[in-house]
């Protein structure tokens, strides 16, 4: 396999940034209630993820060492505002199914800690196609977190409704599209997961003592709070 | 006067951050481990977050609106989180050693911390003045630290209990958290 589909390939199975490396959970858990909102975010990240790697990889040896983490933060926040306003422009629906979940992108994890470990390391090439495996990978997981909670919650997939079909009657259960069923849903992801013997850094996300889970890939933060606490 | 109130509540109880909404759940779920820790860093969320939604409220009614510039309110907004929360660590570690010891290392970690964006954003959404957006952050961030030294408390006890293997760890922390968030769904009903 050339290096090019590596990446694509690692993104997706190997470091899935939700399922694996469980970067990201706050857009995961929020706008997952139908499986179209979970595309939707997705492509929408996918894309600022893509761009701003081209972006900081063009850029690695020109932005010092210092303040990159600034430095990063200012371009990925402009690249999510004209996002956000081509969302506005062109997909009213989703624009506001997804709501404030669309600017906050800029704080998703997932967008700063590519950037740190690998985007301003490698090639724009590379770069590209990382934030491709990336950020499929993510859509991947969130349509997924989408349509479990989608069939549960309300009994249709991508907004067909289903349930007149069946031959028996059944209701819907109405938890799994409130906010509680997010958390279930992804409890049982990562407890199916255990179950049948897949690694996640599920450790870093709940017993990261003093330190925030995020950081655990945008690693920088994370180490100087660790430093100046001892 | 009435409304006021109502929005302090509601940030904290009805639209609790972190259990309707889902911001800061990294923190939510990391540092929930240790019960100290967990109410330190609701400590440094409240100082932070009132002081950011001021700042946000005032900057955006003055400046960007006033100039046309709303569309560059999420770049704006995250630079002077950041900004501030540098600004707030460096003034506590002068001023007052003793706070900055119990809630100095948190303070960096808060500006990745997508709540306090968040609430920002939501304010200016909602339309809220100045002293509706102070109490709105102070609220929610009162709701933030309420739901943490909860979650923290429950996680002390299921510690010891025996669990089937794939449950432990993240699985029966994250289920914990959907049965506060079914509790707190109990607040929406609350009437004025």
């Amino acid at each position: 396999m050339n290096r090019y589909a590596e990446r694509i390939y690692n993104g997706v199975i190997k470091e899935n940034p939700t399922l694996i490396l469980m970067l990201g959970m706050c857009p995961t858990l929020a706008v997952s209630t139908t499986a179209l909102n979970g595309v939707g975010m997705g492509v929408s990240t996918m894309a600022v993820l893509i761009l701003s790697n081209f972006v900081i990889s063009l850029l690695r040896k020109v932005i010092p060492d210092q303040v990159r983490l600034p430095a990063y933060i200012v371009i990925v926040a402009s690249l999510v505002t004209v996002t956000e306003l081509l969302i506005e422009a062109y997909l009213p629906g989703l624009y506001k199914a997804l709501g404030i979940y669309i600017p906050l992108i800029v704080v998703n994890c997932i967008i700063l800690g590519r950037a740190e470990a690998y985007a301003n390391k490698h090639t724009p090439g590379l770069a590209v196609m990382d934030g491709i495996g990336m950020g499929l990978g993510f859509t991947i997981a969130l349509t997924l977190a989408g349509l479990l909670r989608e069939v549960l919650g309300s009994g249709s997939a991508f907004g067909f409704n289903f349930l007149q079909y069946l031959p028996f009657e059944v209701e819907p259960i109405g938890i799994f599209i409130q906010p509680p069923g997010a958390f279930l849903v992804i409890a049982l992801f990562i407890a199916i997961m255990n179950a049948i013997g897949i690694k996640t850094r599920q450790r870093e996300l709940v017993e990261s003592t003093g330190c925030d889970g995020c950081c655990a890939k945008c690693a920088t933060p994370c180490e100087k709070a660790e430093e100046e606490a001892k | 006067m009435k409304s006021l109130i109502l929005i302090m509540i509601g940030g904290a109880l009805i639209n609790n951050v972190v259990l309707n909404q889902f911001l800061g759940i990294c923190s939510f779920l990391g540092v929930s481990k240790q019960m100290k820790a967990s109410a330190s860093l609701g400590g440094a969320v409240i100082f932070v977050m009132t002081i950011a939604s001021a700042v946000a409220s005032l900057l955006y009614d003055y400046i960007l609106k006033p100039f046309g510039l709303d569309f560059m309110k999420t770049i704006v907004f995250i630079l002077v989180i950041a900004a501030l929360v540098q600004i707030v660590e460096m003034f506590l570690k002068k001023k007052s050693p003793a706070v900055y010891k119990s809630l100095g290392i948190f303070l960096p970690l808060i500006t990745t911390n997508c709540a306090v964006l968040g609430v920002a954003l939501t304010n200016v959404q909602e339309g809220y003045n100045f002293i509706e957006s102070v109490l709105a952050g102070f609220g929610t961030a009162v709701g933030f630290t309420l739901a943490i030294v909860l979650l923290a408390s429950i996680r002390s006890r299921i510690r010891e209990e025996d669990l089937p293997a794939p449950m432990r760890g993240a699985p029966i922390v994250l289920v914990s958290a959907a049965l506060m968030s079914i509790a707190f769904m109990g607040f929406s009903g609350l009437a004025f």
